[in-house]
């Protein structure tokens, strides 16, 4: 602060200057939130890659990279959602619906891209009701979605008489959905744009203001209703997404596909990335990375032999212990211990 | 009505030396169904002025501000804003008109960098097609915006959450004042805060006033503080202006008498 007492009308509200960018180094790294979460991940790659052999192959690779895919699609989602408050459980539901509003469609004599199209903006609606039910009729999103979820459910058990159908196929669009690595693709690309959405637009800046200060963001004039129901509009649409593109790359279009396991893994992968249930702060960059970690611990398990019961227990340990991180970190670098 | 001996008439209040008026609000009515928030205040602020609105909880201070800002319409009454009569449709229509609120809350979001709370919901754009935010753009000016009013907080990357309760008031303050307020409510702004930050910021407040082209109202429970600080000091009490006058011309005994006048007035008269 004595750099600055030589001018005399000046309100000295000043923190501590920051140490030297060089001096920063390790805690610098460990502030950007999202590189522990890719640390862990990366250490537990090089654990399974040197208890078994066959991890890094191609084979493994793929297989791993769609457990990590649909989870983390949805997840851009839900992260997006969490940051201004809000919930949505019934996105594994939708994830089931979306293939079949796209098969019905096709059915119907509507070429493949068209039926999609009418796939996503049907999910895209029933992610506005979710938050028109949600922001507008003041029912937490919690108990609206869960609502929905058994709704959503029930629905697509209902049209499609409980039985997979062929999803339908045309070359080109198969290929871009359902090719061996489309879907990572699909997730890698979502994750950067909705990471750029996040921090660099009016919308993202919104939509962190909202979960954070509410009534605040309210004052200052900005809509509140919009940001929410919109980002219940994403979520619906991406999790609409995600189902399309693995029933494209199975080729089997399940009414049982997805479900609450599906939603919950992702909001497990953006809280152990490093969003805050409690909104205002959040990463989709550490929901890849949470994603990833979940992927290559749940992969690494089954290669190795190991119980899908041992599992669970590791996911659940991972995400009370990632949570417990995640608020106390944040409350250290609040009372400015970590610089 | 005892207390009557001390408004000198809410309709015409005591003129502040020199200039314009900024602000008149005439006969504001706000009813919440069946509770009258305000019941009939008129108050007028000339340019340049600050002016003190002193009062308790529920007196309708928090009401009258919400009412100036656009956040909520009057049931009854008129505004007039630089001598045109006006309806305000919302906060941003407030605005657009010069009028900025420091709010209680702040209206800071704890988890963006100071320089992201200076802009929220006016953030500039780059050029092109992505109306990506012009986050250097932001950065640079914020640092401006702080350097104006005089206060120094060396990163504008801070986030707020780790300010303390002045530095947050500064950063409020320093963004109403850089959107062009021309009439700043200032709600509170010395609440829940120390002695020595509370001195920083009413030093803040003081260089605000010397700025010909604002015209302040500060909310505030504080009688001495206010009397300080501000030109004028009205007084609410249950929705009603109970006191006006001058600050040179009256002192916290003064204020204190008209406060226990009208519990002896509620009390024995409702």
């Amino acid at each position: 602060m004595s750099a600055h007492t030589h001018k005399p009308a000046q309100t000295e509200l000043g923190t501590k200057p920051r140490p030297h960018i060089g001096k920063r180094g390790l805690h610098g790294f460990l502030r950007v939130r999202e590189a522990s979460i890719l640390v862990v991940a990366i250490l537990l790659i090089i654990y399974f890659e040197s208890t078994n052999v066959n991890f890094l192959t191609d084979a493994n690779l793929q297989t791993l990279s769609q457990f990590i895919s649909p989870w983390v699609v949805i997840a851009c989602g839900e992260i997006m959602l969490l940051i201004c408050g809000e919930i949505d459980l019934s996105a594994g539901m939708v994830f089931a619906l979306a293939p079949f509003i796209m098969y019905f469609a096709h059915d119907a004599g509507l070429p493949l891209i068209i039926a999609f199209i009418l796939a996503i903006i049907g999910c895209g609606a029933i992610g506005f009701f979710n938050g028109f039910v949600s922001v507008k009729l003041r029912v937490p999103s919690f108990v609206v979605t869960l609502g929905t979820m058994f709704l959503i459910n029930g629905f697509t058990l209902t049209i499609s008489r409980g039985f997979p159908v062929d999803t339908p196929n045309d070359g080109i669009f198969s290929f871009l959905m359902g090719g061996g690595y489309a879907e990572i693709t699909w997730a890698v690309i979502l994750v950067l744009f909705m990471h750029g959405m996040l921090r660099n637009t009016r919308w993202g800046l919104h939509t962190i203001a909202v979960g954070g200060n509410l009534l605040g963001s309210a004052e200052s004039g900005i809509n509140v209703t919009k940001i929410k129901i919109g980002n219940f509009v994403i979520t619906g649409a991406l999790a609409g997404l995600a189902g399309i593109l693995e029933a494209s790359r199975i080729g089997s279009t399940d009414p049982l596909a997805g479900g609450s396991n599906m939603m919950f893994m992702a909001v497990a992968a953006a809280v152990i990335g490093g969003t805050s249930l409690m909104g205002g702060s959040g990463t989709i960059i550490g929901g890849l990375f949470g994603g990833l970690m979940l992927g290559v611990l749940q992969d690494g398990f089954t290669i190795n032999g190991i119980n899908a019961f041992t599992f669970d227990m590791i996911i659940g340990a991972a995400i009370l212990i990632a949570m417990v991180f995640n608020i106390h970190f944040a409350r250290l670098r609040n009372m400015g211990k970590l610089k | 009505m005892s207390q009557s001996q001390y408004v000198q008439s809410s309709a015409v209040p005591p003129q502040v030396a020199g200039g314009q008026e900024a602000l008149r609000a005439r006969d504001i009515v706000k009813r919440f169904g069946a509770v009258t928030a305000l019941n009939g205040v008129s108050l007028r602020l000339q340019k340049g002025e600050m002016l003190g609105i002193l009062g308790d909880n529920g007196a309708g201070k928090s009401t009258l501000i919400k009412i100036l800002t656009g956040f909520q319409a009057p049931t009854s009454g008129q505004l007039t804003i630089n001598g045109e009569d006006v309806a305000l449709k919302s906060v941003d229509h407030a605005r657009e008109l010069g009028i900025e609120c420091v709010y209680q809350d702040l209206a800071l979001v704890p988890g963006l960098s100071i320089y992201h709370n200076m802009f929220l919901n006016r953030e500039p754009l780059r050029a092109g097609p992505f109306r990506l935010l012009d986050n250097a753009q932001m950065k640079r000016r914020a640092a401006e915006a702080l350097e104006d009013i005089g206060v120094n907080i060396p990163d504008v990357n801070e986030e707020v959450a780790r300010l303390s309760g002045g530095q947050r008031q500064a950063v409020a303050i320093a963004r109403a004042v850089y959107s062009k307020a021309k009439i700043l409510l200032l709600d509170e702004p010395l609440a829940a805060m120390g002695a020595r930050e509370s001195g920083l910021i009413l030093d803040l407040i003081d260089r605000l006033k010397k700025r010909a082209d604002l015209s302040l109202i500060m909310i505030a429970h504080n009688y001495a503080q206010t009397l300080e600080v501000a030109d004028r000091i009205m007084m609410f009490q249950h929705g009603e202006v109970t006191f006006e006058r001058a600050s040179a011309e009256t002192s916290v005994p003064e204020l204190l008498d008209v406060v226990r006048q009208n519990y002896k007035v509620v009390r024995g008269g409702a």
